[in-house]
């Protein structure tokens, strides 16, 4: 795993980005945070697009950018692919130039990955021969998405490439986009402000705000933080979780998932037993019993769990988070009055009671 | 029938080819920078190469004629590598008409790089293009129907000249009396004839070029919007 450490401090008239990281890459880590908060500054600076003064890039034992040095190289010597938030293609040539533009400028050496499998993977056979200007925005996309892997990029830079698509072609990408990961072993940096996307396809996240970070890790840990409510809305925080299908029950149409903390049973999913997939607990959709209920509850999914951090008391706020540890996070949003009649204190063991469970694959709808 | 000298139709042909060579070498790079740069010596450098349009052709000639002469620095320059100086001289009208019709051509091109934009040049670098590669490969092939403007307009605009040609060509047969100054000649004469034929010739030529060029240029794939 290769480790991409960046410092830049850029001014612009409107604001300041100020990053100093050591970002772990492995599959997709994305990029995350309210429109103009400097997502897209700090993918270009990656890129070399910006030049941030006294800034510092290298990507393992590379180094891009090390201004105490002056050294700096332009975007077209870096080996890092680039998909815009357009795509960008060559309007003057077919498809199939413009997939192989940049093949015929990677030295032959550096080529990992040939025109067929691009063409393979991406579903790019019946466009081949076409002119890039007479393809759909998702056609012209995924185009631009092969032409940066043939490039054979040890880092490929993605700036929300789905923001001008409907959801059946954001649905085909986020697939293709996932295959990549998975087929390419090629790390991604993918720019969004799109939830959804965020939360299908991070495995690290990098929260953004005003031009600063300020956080970074593993998905599942930064949304089920206390006090995240002020960077992603309230009505998305929730621990995100990766579970496997254990086994339909077919008589109540339900299927059983299992976890690093235990199982959750959902409505019937369409996939194979040892698939993997995706949840998200949203915040709101936990509720907390201090005792174990002597009643009967119609909620199907009750885990042990214990109080772990107790998010900041605002008087003015009537909700508070809760985090809880259920063999991993879990965070529940509830009303401070509510707290205080539990008396909940860290370290206590709590039922956790989960009202629903969101499949991130139905989230783009 | 009366007798027509074809010999100022010929070097006018030749000068205007001449010219729109020397003004694509010298107008992409400036073009290339007006559209790109954020320098803010960009307007005063857009004004210097807008000034041929609003000068007097004999305001610009004048200056031109004492700069390509013996005694300017250009013209002494000249001399003292060729042996002449280039007032009355073939190369002296290139260097007139082309500063004459260099907002022709480079106007058209400025706006042909600026609706190509940054994008297709950042997604080419983003692809291992180096600048120059990205221009030849991406920017270039883009422009074509900016330069096609550009080389009609630049061509055009030389074979109509009529101010600055007199002013520092002269009219001297074969070497820099050119067709608008012949047929000038041949008015003044009242050989109304001469006069008809070469003008004709001009109108017909001029029709067709342009008819040519739009023909072809409807015809170009490339829509750059």
């Amino acid at each position: 795993m290769s480790e991409l450490t960046a410092r830049f401090d850029v001014t612009f008239p409107t604001f300041r980005l100020q990053v100093n990281a050591s970002i772990p890459l492995e599959g997709i880590t994305v990029v995350f945070g309210p429109s103009g908060c400097g997502k897209t500054t700090l993918l270009r600076c990656f890129a070399g697009l910006i030049r941030s003064p006294s800034g510092f890039l290298s990507l393992g034992a590379h180094v891009w950018q090390d201004e105490t040095t002056r050294l700096f190289l332009p975007l077209s010597q870096r080996p890092v692919g680039y998909v815009f938030q357009e795509p960008r293609l060559f309007p003057h040539l077919n498809v199939r130039s413009n997939l192989l533009y940049g093949w015929n400028r990677t030295p032959i050496s550096e080529r990992r990955i040939s025109l067929d499998q691009v063409v393979a993977i991406l579903g790019l056979e019946p466009l081949l021969e076409r002119r890039a200007t007479h393809l759909s925005g998702g056609e012209q996309q995924r185009v631009a998405i092969g032409r940066a892997l043939l490039t054979s990029p040890r880092l490929l830079l993605m700036d929300e490439p789905l923001s001008s698509l409907d959801v059946q072609r954001k649905r085909e990408i986020i697939a293709f986009i996932q295959r990549l990961d998975k087929e390419f072993k090629i790390p991604i940096i993918y720019v969004s402000h799109a939830l959804p996307e965020v939360v299908q396809l991070a495995k690290t996240l990098l929260l953004l705000k005003e031009g600063r970070l300020i956080a970074m890790g593993p998905l599942g840990e930064i949304f089920s933080q206390v006090g995240v409510r002020h960077v992603i809305s309230d009505s998305h925080i929730g621990a995100v979780i990766d579970t496997r299908v254990a086994d339909h029950d077919v008589e109540f149409s339900l299927t059983t998932l299992t976890f690093t903390g235990g199982q959750l049973s959902v409505p019937h999913q369409h996939c194979a037993v040892g698939e993997s997939l995706r949840v998200q607990i949203l915040a709101r959709d936990v509720s907390l019993v201090a005792n174990p209920p002597a009643f009967q509850t119609s909620v199907l999914n009750v885990l042990v769990a214990t109080v772990m951090e107790i998010g900041p008391i605002e008087a003015d706020q009537p909700f508070v988070d809760i985090k809880l540890d259920i063999g991993c996070p879990l965070l529940a949003t509830i009303t401070r009055k509510s707290l205080a009649a539990l008396k909940l204190h860290l370290g206590q063991k709590v039922h956790a009671q989960i009202k629903a469970v969101a499949l991130t694959h139905d989230f783009l709808d | 029938m009366p007798d027509i000298d074809l010999g100022p139709l010929w070097l006018t042909l030749q000068l205007a080819g001449v010219t729109v060579v020397v003004l694509l070498i010298i107008g992409t790079p400036i073009a290339w920078w007006l559209a790109y740069t954020r320098s803010r010596a960009r307007t005063v450098v857009e004004a210097v190469v807008a000034m041929p349009l609003v000068l007097p052709p004999t305001v610009l000639g004048f200056y031109l004629l004492i700069l390509l002469g013996p005694h300017g620095w250009i013209g002494s320059a000249s001399q003292a590598v060729t042996g002449s100086a280039l007032s009355f001289t073939f190369s002296g009208l290139v260097i007139a008409s082309a500063l004459y019709s260099l907002p022709f051509v480079v106007q058209p091109l400025h706006g042909a790089f600026e609706s190509i934009g940054r994008k297709p040049l950042e997604a080419a670098w983003a692809l291992r293009a180096s600048k120059l590669d990205t221009f030849l490969t991406i920017a270039s092939p883009m422009a074509s129907r900016g330069y096609l403007t550009a080389i009609v307009l630049g061509f055009a605009h030389t074979l109509g000249e009529f101010g600055v040609v007199l002013m520092v060509g002269g009219n001297i047969p074969g070497r820099t009396k050119v067709l608008s100054i012949a047929i000038y000649d041949h008015v003044e004469v009242l050989e109304y004839t001469q006069a008809h034929m070469l003008s004709a010739g001009l109108l017909l030529f001029s029709f067709l070029v342009l008819l040519m060029v739009y023909t072809v240029n409807r015809r170009l794939p490339i829509h750059v919007s």
